[in-house]
């Protein structure tokens, strides 16, 4: 496979397999941060143990067996353009923190692009796999395979009372980041988030907006994500996660339910308003765009608009990114530019599905 | 974590605020957190800095904080890398495993507002280091029974005994020396 693809496709094999309440999560991801003992942390190690700590990794995954299991490319950022790090941030795939580093940092990449491991980012190393729709236990086991099968190549830094040791003690013990991506248009419109964000954080978990180009929120897209990593096991991490999403599935529903019932034409009207400015704009912003996408996913979920692919928003929104966006037009792009360019795309992807579909 | 205020950079300050009983979780990044020194500024305190965030969060007395800035000017500096609790407490991050020995005892409190309470870990333990744990408690066990025998004046089964544990010590200490 030609590394290539990493950058002009926007939407990771993974994203493409049927999942489990694929409606309302959009995708599961599991983030396990590691160190190296005998290296210093990133904040303070050398130059010269930045390279150490890539050839280290570089070695471990160059045996055979775990080359051919999980077909990693190896992606120095040094090597990379600015635009193909913004793309690889725009799919998730690197942090942003990586990205814009200067410690040598390295990403083994696999091809479907379910599996990502960060080298010299905060940590040494940040496991990171990405499932669709809710698969936090099958994500948290592949985390652990590939986990496990490090382990027998290094020593990490491990202390019996406070567990894997990270640079940030947000991290230490399980060094365990799980979080889920939710669509929630229902419970926005129902203004019933408000009251719901706060009693979840209350639960021990954070939740965000999605953000794009400045800070508006796009396309009623949540993250929620656990804050502690120490005094609970993985497991626990990640059903406690489970069940509050499994209530927030629950509450999207009724909420739908309800949207439905009491004003089914507003609901309709909105729904295909939307369809007909994507379908139709020359110029569109981010934030407008994505909610439109926001009313036109939903209107798929309640079977208005059929011959549309459910992964439409997911897609949408990577590839309407400025990073995307000036690699698709092959160049740099001023704001207004990145508005028509949307426009376009967006218009171009939904003409392809209706044809395909 | 990413910053609450720009959703870009990494957050490196996580605190706690309390407004009239209303408790805030606030995570930021430094270039956020001095360029909104007004937003942030508790609402006893004077203004905002970096330093006093982490000492809101550590929620110590003015008088413990400053012990600490003073013992840790002179005594809490990482031998292995050489961090100081000072820069820890204004970059938010550790320069090597080491650390958490050397700040253990600011750190426990910390760990604990930042993780529910909790300051020791209950996840999953690397597979070698969890075969020297599981010797280490049945050598601690094997002990106690070696004691028992002495005082009963059961020798051949001391002896035995001893024997046994003296072949599980040889085991402990070869899987030590292979991870070093
Ligand atoms: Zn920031
Ligand atoms: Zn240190």
């Amino acid at each position: 496979m030609s590394q290539d693809l990493f950058f002009s496709q926007p939407v990771s094999s993974w994203m493409r397999q049927e999942a489990s309440n694929s409606d309302i999560v959009l995708s599961s991801r599991i983030r396990l941060a590691r160190n190296l003992t005998h290296y210093l942390f990133p904040t303070l190690f050398s130059k010269e143990q930045a390279v150490e700590v890539v050839r280290v990794f570089e070695q471990v995954f160059q045996k055979s067996e775990n080359t051919n299991q999980w077909n990693l490319h190896l992606l120095k950022m040094n090597d990379l353009q600015p635009l193909q790090k913004q793309v690889l941030v725009e799919k998730h795939l690197i942090s942003p923190n990586l990205a814009e580093g200067d410690n040598d940092g390295a990403c083994f990449l696999s091809e479907k692009e379910d599996l990502s491991i960060m080298v010299n980012e905060e940590d040494h190393l940040r496991i990171q796999c990405l499932f669709p729709g809710l698969q936090l236990s099958e994500a948290l086991s592949t985390a652990n395979k590939v986990d496990n099968w490090i382990e027998k190549y290094v020593d990490y830094a491990f202390d019996e009372n406070r567990g894997y040791l990270t640079s940030c003690p947000t991290n230490v013990g399980t060094g365990l980041r799980a979080s889920v991506m939710m669509h929630l248009p229902a419970l926005v419109m129902t203004r019933q988030i408000h009251r719901i964000i706060p009693a979840i954080n209350q639960l021990g978990l954070v939740v965000r907006g999605i953000y794009g180009e400045g800070s508006e929120a796009l396309g009623n897209i949540f993250q929620i994500s656990n804050q502690m990593t120490l005094g609970k096991s993985e497991e626990d991490i990640v059903a406690d996660l489970n069940s509050v999403v499994q209530q927030l599935i629950t509450q999207e529903h009724s909420a739908r339910d309800a949207l439905f019932k009491t004003s089914r034409l507003e609901l309709e009207d909105r729904v295909y308003r939307s369809y007909g400015v994507l379908a139709n704009s020359r110029i569109i912003e981010s934030k407008e765009a994505s909610q439109c996408l926001s009313d036109v996913r939903l209107g798929i979920d309640l079977g208005y608009i059929k011959g549309l692919s459910q992964n439409i928003l997911n897609e949408l929104i990577i590839m309407t990114q400025p990073g995307f966006l000036q690699k698709y037009s092959g160049g740099p792009l001023k704001p207004q530019e990145r508005d028509i360019k949307r426009a376009t795309l967006i218009r171009e992807r939904l003409t392809i599905n209706k044809n395909i579909n | 974590m990413i910053c609450q205020q720009c959703e870009m950079r990494p957050a490196t300050l996580h605190f706690t605020k309390i407004i009239n009983g209303e408790k805030t979780e606030m995570h930021v990044c430094e270039q956020c957190a001095s360029e909104n020194g007004d937003t942030f500024s508790f609402s006893n305190q004077e203004g905002f800095s970096i330093n006093n965030l982490l000492a809101g969060l550590l929620n110590l007395d003015p008088a413990v904080t400053e012990n600490y800035k003073q013992q840790s000017q002179e005594v809490l500096s990482c031998p292995t890398c050489g961090m100081t609790y000072q820069k820890f407490a204004k970059i938010g991050r550790f320069g090597c495993a080491d650390c958490y020995k050397t700040f253990e005892r600011p750190l426990i409190p910390f760990l604990k507002r930042l993780h529910g309470g909790n300051y020791l870990h209950h996840g999953k333990i690397p597979a070698r280091i969890a075969s020297n744990l599981h010797l280490k408690k049945e050598l601690q066990a094997l002990r106690l029974n070696l004691k028992e025998y002495i005082e009963k004046e059961e020798f051949e089964k001391a002896a035995e005994l001893r024997d046994h544990i003296r072949l599980l010590e040889k085991k402990m200490n070869e899987s030590r020396e292979e991870e070093a």
